[in-house]
C-alpha cells in the first residue's frame, strides 16, 4: 500500500522552466493529428490541448512530484488527466512551473477493496509572471495488481 | 478527411451554437506502431509498454497497446477544432479501455450548456473517443468561450 505524509498534501515543490519550442508545438501537434496551419505556422503558433504532457517528464526530473505519496506503481493506474487554460500559450513562452500533490482519498471499489485517488496539480506561469495553465492527474491505486 | 476549414481558423460564434448539438466526429482509422512512436517521441513517454513488442507481451498483453494520452490527444483535436484552442478553457479526460494497433478510434462530442461566466460566453461540452467495437476509451468534458457578434 503507499505510504502517505499528509503534512505535504498541498506544498508546492521546487520550480523548473521550460521554453515552449516552435518544433515541438509542431511535432507534438502531428502526433496527435492535429491539422489546423495555427499548429504549423511559427509566427502563430499556440499549444494544442494536451501539449502540457511533454513538460510532465521534467517535472519527474525535479524529484520531489507527489512527495506527499508514495505509491505502490505495479497497482497505479492514470485515471483522469484535466486541463485549465487560463491564457493562451504560445511557442516561445518561457513557462515556470511547479506542482503539489493536491488531493488524496479514499472510495471503495466496484469490486471491493479500498481504492486510493491522488491528485496532482502542476501550475504554469509564463515569463510575464502570469499563470497560463493548470494541469490535474488523478492516479488511482487499486487494492490488487492491474488488470484489463 | 479533416473539415479543417470550419474549427481551423475560422471563428465559431456563440451564436451559432446550440445545446444538444453535435461535434464533427475525428476518425483515426488503423492507428499503427508507428502513431505510438511517433506519440512517444512527441511527448516524452517512452514507458516501453507501448512500443516494444516483447516487453508488452512479457507484461501479459497481446501487443502493445497506445498511451491514454494519445487518444486522449485525438479527443483534443476533436475540441480545439470545434471551439477554437486559444478559447478553450476546461479540457478533462478520463480513461476506460486501451487501445490497440489496428484500432479505428472515433472522436466525437457534443454541446451540453450555452451561459455566461465572468463576462464570457461560454459552452460545455461532453466528449468521448470509441473503437470499432463501441467500447470507450476515453470519456470527457470541455468548457470554452467563444465569441460573439456582437
Amino acid at each position: 500500500m503507499a505510504e502517505i505524509d499528509r503534512s505535504l498534501i498541498g506544498k508546492w515543490g521546487p520550480e523548473g522552466s521550460m521554453r515552449v519550442e516552435f518544433g515541438k508545438i509542431r511535432e507534438f501537434a502531428r502526433a496527435v493529428k492535429e491539422d489546423d496551419p495555427l499548429f504549423f505556422d511559427e509566427a502563430r503558433s499556440l499549444a494544442p490541448p494536451t501539449f502540457l504532457m511533454t513538460v510532465a517528464l521534467w517535472i519527474g526530473g525535479l524529484g520531489e512530484t507527489r512527495s506527499a505519496v508514495k505509491l505502490d506503481l505495479p497497482r497505479v493506474l492514470h485515471g483522469e488527466q484535466e486541463f485549465e487554460y487560463v491564457k493562451p500559450i504560445h511557442a516561445g513562452d518561457v513557462l515556470t512551473f511547479r506542482s503539489r500533490t493536491k488531493e488524496v482519498f479514499e472510495k471503495e471499489g466496484k469490486r471491493g477493496g479500498k481504492m486510493l485517488f491522488v491528485v496532482g496539480e502542476t501550475e504554469f506561469r509564463n515569463q510575464h509572471g502570469d499563470v497560463v495553465a493548470y494541469s490535474r492527474s488523478t492516479v488511482i491505486e487499486t487494492a490488487g495488481a492491474v488488470r484489463e | 478527411m479533416s473539415r479543417g476549414a470550419e474549427g481551423n481558423g475560422m471563428r465559431r460564434f456563440y451564436e451559432d451554437v446550440k445545446e444538444g448539438q453535435d461535434l464533427p466526429a475525428f476518425v483515426v482509422q488503423n492507428l499503427t506502431r508507428t502513431d505510438l512512436v511517433r506519440y512517444a517521441g512527441a511527448s516524452g513517454d517512452f514507458n516501453p509498454i507501448h512500443h516494444d513488442e516483447e516487453f508488452a507481451r512479457m507484461a501479459g498483453n497481446p501487443s502493445v497497446f497506445g498511451h491514454g494520452m494519445l487518444t486522449a490527444g485525438f479527443v483534443g483535436k476533436c475540441v480545439s477544432d470545434f471551439v477554437g484552442v486559444e478559447n478553450l478553457r476546461r479540457f478533462k479526460v478520463r480513461f476506460a479501455t486501451r487501445v490497440w494497433p489496428g484500432d479505428t478510434i472515433t472522436c466525437k462530442g457534443r454541446v451540453t450548456k450555452r451561459y455566461e461566466h465572468d463576462g464570457e460566453k461560454r459552452i460545455d461540452g461532453e466528449v468521448v473517443a470509441l473503437n470499432q467495437k463501441g467500447e470507450v476509451a476515453v470519456s470527457g468534458s470541455f468548457s470554452a468561450a467563444l465569441p460573439t457578434r456582437g
